[in-house]
């Protein structure tokens, strides 16, 4: 599948700030984060545009991007729809739990924390769905996709809070649940890797042609000598040749680097801390970039096996 | 609205059936599809750079070439690849918008483009290739079954069917109710051991295809040599035994 640059972005970024709400409006209320009401504004604030830009940045896939209203209407089938609306949702709960954290409101902190925090699962749960509820691509009709997002976008979001905490001297729990979360990351997409590496796609060029009765099916001309959307949008193969090596890039950077800058910067305390933080957070996105990247390269989709194999 | 029809009991599932046996790889129901829908239902279907290098378009209909088998089974197939008009067509239930949707009456999977968004997930949950985006309208295009021909009643009667139908010189495609185990197409699929392309995604398509005969035993023993005509034969001696010993 194409790496869309602007889906890439929205997920990322839009991850992280989720990520980053949901960890805000579980841990402020429960008094684990430090109790400045800068450091409380500056966090959701952070947070929302992060998401903001994110939802924008989705916008900029579509083909009609003036009708993405209409996007909110078939919540009934589409994980899309679905993810519209609880986006839209989260807004409200989250501009007044951004209004408690400013003034201090510690009665409205916990219910509109929580809220925030339930929205925000929900949306990255639903974007998770999106993909993995499309048959024809294996490697995201997959179990492991949609809690894959979510604990990703934790990850990445408790990064971000961890790195601000650091700045207002309060960062132990959080670079704590950063590195806890960056470590079972790292395992986590190992084992999807592993997984969907092991399995076979359930469609071959036999069965999409129904010419296996006969032999082996090999393509021997195409329907037209261009290329088209098809080959563009569906049959990316570009980033195959160096997946092997993005993979470790990845993991390093995305996960490994992370959680073992934030224990560093546990250990040393400080001024040394805000660097320590502000690299581990930097690494975590920085990867998480790179395996929202693989995700769409590395892709397969049914489509393809109609064509001879693209290059 | 993006959720299916629960289909009545005998609805009509109108789709093709397209005869993998005959079509000769000719091209011209894909060339007679973009000529009838570019200015049809779901017009227009544009091209990209139609004069210069790496010119390209939205088509409704391809046409593949495939070699199948090895040695003496082994043969080549042309193979046209177009909507197959599912019966649970995840194109339909993605749409975020509503402006994909089956008909309840017939089957047939439309997209109404002036609801249409161009988020493309309905390409990405086609296993088919059957939705192509209309750069231009920056709107999702797909195979209307020729909606705007086969209920048209300004034609003749025995035309309206869809365009590819109508001009396959080979006879390859028809058209029909699939839902009715009665129908013309039916006895052929039945007959002809019809199949579904991808029956493990679980689509359900309605489109049938009609696999390869086998090829004639005829064609695996040497052909005979012919011999010469008696009147060929001068000496009147091997005249007379080729006569007898032709009986």
């Amino acid at each position: 599948m194409k790496p869309a640059p602007s889906i890439i972005f929205f997920t990322v970024a839009s991850g992280a700030g989720y990520g980053l709400l949901f960890w805000l409006g579980v841990l402020k209320p429960l008094g684990l984060l430090p109790a400045s009401t800068l450091f409380g504004a500056t966090a959701a604030i952070i947070a929302l545009v992060l998401i903001t830009a994110g939802l924008c940045s989705s916008l900029l896939h579509l083909g009609r991007p003036e009708r993405a209203w209409r996007a909110l209407s078939q919540w009934r089938t589409s994980w899309l729809s679905r993810e519209g609306i609880a986006a839209v949702l989260t807004f409200p709960p989250a501009v007044v739990f951004l209004i408690a954290l400013a003034h201090g409101e510690t009665a409205l902190m916990l219910p509109a924390g929580l809220l925030s925090a339930v929205g925000a699962a929900v949306t990255v749960y639903c974007t998770g769905m999106i993909y993995a509820s499309l048959k024809p691509v294996k490697e995201w009709h997959h179990p492991m996709v949609a809690p894959g997002y979510l604990l990703f976008a934790s990850f990445s979001g408790a990064s971000l809070l961890a790195m601000l905490a650091i700045f207002w001297g309060g960062g132990f729990f959080p670079a704590l649940v950063a590195a806890a979360l960056g470590m079972a990351a790292l395992f986590f997409k190992r084992a999807y890797w592993a997984s969907v590496d092991a399995t076979p796609a359930a469609s071959t060029r036999e069965s999409a042609t129904g010419l296996g009765f006969i032999g082996k099916v090999r393509p021997l001309e195409s329907p037209h000598t261009e290329s088209n959307y098809l080959l563009r949008e569906m049959a990316f193969r570009v980033g195959r040749v160096h997946a092997a090596k993005l993979r470790i890039i990845a993991l390093l950077l995305g996960f490994a680097l992370p959680a073992l800058l934030f224990c560093v910067a546990i250990i040393v305390g400080g001024a040394a801390a805000m660097a320590f933080g502000l690299l581990a957070a930097a690494s975590a996105v920085a990867g998480l970039l790179v395996e929202r990247w693989l995700i769409f390269a590395e892709a397969t989709h049914t489509v393809a096996l109609y064509y001879p194999t693209q290059r | 609205m993006t959720s299916l029809p629960s289909p009545a009991p005998g609805a009509k599932k109108l789709g093709l059936v397209i005869d993998l046996d005959t079509c000769v790889g000719c091209h011209a129901c894909a060339t007679n599809c973009k000529e009838w829908n570019t200015s049809g239902h779901m017009a227009p279907l544009p091209d990209q750079r139609p004069y210069s290098a790496a010119q390209e378009g939205v088509w409704f209909n391809r046409v593949h070439a495939y070699e199948a088998g090895d040695g003496d089974e082994g043969r080549t197939v042309h193979f046209p690849r177009s909507c197959l008009h599912c019966e649970t067509p995840a194109c339909v239930t993605v749409c975020p918008t509503g402006a994909s949707y089956k008909r309840a009456e017939d089957g047939i999977v439309l997209v109404n483009t002036d609801m249409c968004i161009g988020c493309q997930l309905c390409a990405w949950a086609c296993p088919y290739g059957a939705r192509e985006l209309d750069e231009d309208q920056g709107v999702m295009k797909k195979c209307t079954l020729c909606v705007d021909r086969i209920y048209n009643e300004t034609i003749p009667e025995d035309r309206r069917v869809p365009a590819c139908v109508s001009t396959c010189p080979a006879n390859a495609r028809h058209f029909g109710d699939l839902g009715d185990p009665n129908s013309d197409v039916s006895k052929l699929v039945a007959e002809r051991g019809g199949y579904e392309l991808m029956p493990e995604m679980g689509y359900q398509p309605v489109n049938r295809y009609l696999p390869p005969r086998k090829a004639s035993s005829l064609v695996k023993t040497a052909p005979k040599e012919a011999g010469p005509l008696p009147s060929q034969i001068t000496n009147p001696l091997l005249r007379w035994m080729d006569k007898v010993l032709s009986r």
